[in-house]
């Protein structure tokens, strides 16, 4: 019997654009050991957002858009654009 | 593979004079580092390495508080470390000194040092993290990274994300991300320095050799004005204009906010009000109507 294992693929963009280019990347793996590490790849594993979604990765959260807070308008800190993407594999159980 | 740090404008010998140029310096206001190659004579590399194998010169991260070694943090330098040999004596290398008062001026104070080791076969890579906590300050501290043997891709060793100094985060809550586009692992010879802005986002990398890997971290504060505190006779040059205003891959549509925050950290660093790039800051700054 096999059961259902998410894994994500959190994608960082350019801007809000879907199809946008990736500037950063990271991989969790819940269905098996292949979860990313710092410093494992140096090209994306995607061009874009969508062009993940054109392969079979589904959209589970967008980044909210956010008004800069007054007084900190150019302010930098976090990836604004994240985007998390899951597929859900069949796996064995618990690996 | 990552490309490795390189970059002319990165580096410089220890044939160099002693403090750093313009160019150099906005290079560190840009990307937030500067790359040492063979700065530390090999004598006195091994010196280190023993000294660190050793643990001779314990640092005071993490000492109890009731140690004279957790009293040191704040204090000069030169007062912490004034014995003839080994780290210290590298610290007194007239370059290195160069570097340090062209980054944050005369009276340079010990925060902490740290040796980082990692064992042969260690495959943890660690999360991506800037050190400290949250830092609001415009004035910066700075990290000096020491790879005192050879450090091939395969050791690690240090990895950093050029361009990210400036930017407003606490510690490991960037340990969601795992790469990006410009990261740069650090891939040297004995002997270099890698030079950091405190905010630098960091991280080790797995050492897959069958040799233990070292990196010296040591981390100073300044205790005065870091105005024009380098040789800033090419300070028109139009390279400093060109490097303040070249944003990371990985920056996207924020770019442009890195570049606002390089061109406010370099008129700080030049006492020049009115200095800007591409009319970022001066746009902003027109009479309101």
């Amino acid at each position: 019997m096999t059961r259902p294992r998410q894994q994500l693929l959190i994608l960082y963009l350019a801007n809000s654009d879907l199809g946008s280019p990736v500037g950063a990347w990271s991989f969790y793996d819940g269905a098996g050991n292949k979860t990313g590490k710092t410093g494992d790849s140096a090209t994306p594993p995607y061009p874009t957002g969508l062009a993940a979604m054109q392969d079979g990765w589904r959209v589970i959260q967008l980044a909210t858009l956010r008004p800069a807070q007054p007084g900190h308008e150019h302010e930098t800190s976090y990836l604004k654009f994240e985007v998390v993407l899951e597929k859900l594999v069949e796996t064995a159980g618990v690996p | 593979m990552t490309a490795a740090l390189t970059g002319a404008a990165a580096s410089s010998s220890i044939a160099a004079r002693p403090l750093l140029t313009s160019a150099q310096m906005a290079h560190f206001v840009a990307r937030g580092f500067l790359r040492f190659d063979g700065i530390v004579p090999h004598p006195l590399c091994a010196e280190a390495l023993r000294e660190i194998e050793s643990n001779a010169r314990p640092g005071s991260y993490g000492a109890k508080h009731g140690d004279a070694k957790s009293r040191t943090a704040g204090q000069p330098l030169d007062s912490v470390w004034n014995d003839p040999g080994g780290i210290a004596a590298v610290i007194r290398l007239p370059a290195i000194r160069g570097i340090v008062h062209s980054l944050i001026g005369p009276g340079a104070l010990y925060d902490h040092h740290h040796a980082h080791t990692v064992e042969a076969q260690h495959r943890w890579s660690q999360p991506w993290h800037a050190d400290a906590v949250i830092d609001p300050r415009v004035a910066f501290d700075i990290q000096l990274f020491f790879f005192f043997h050879d450090t091939p891709r395969e050791m690690g060793g240090t990895m950093i994300l050029p361009g990210s100094h400036l930017r407003r985060v606490h510690e490991s809550d960037i340990a969601r991300y795992q790469n990006f586009l410009g990261q740069l692992p650090m891939v040297c010879q004995a002997g270099t320095l890698l030079v950091c802005h405190h905010g630098m986002w960091h991280c080790g990398q797995p050492n897959l050799t069958r040799a233990r890997r070292h990196m010296l971290k040591l981390r100073l504060n300044p205790s005065a004005s870091q105005c024009l505190t380098w040789d800033a006779a090419d300070r028109d040059a139009p390279e400093v204009r060109d490097l303040l205003t070249t944003p990371e891959p990985w920056h996207g549509n924020e770019g442009r906010l890195e570049i606002v925050n390089r061109l406010r950290l370099w008129r700080r660093l030049t006492g020049d009000d009115n200095f800007d790039a591409d009319y970022w800051l001066t746009r902003l700054e027109l009479p309101r109507g």
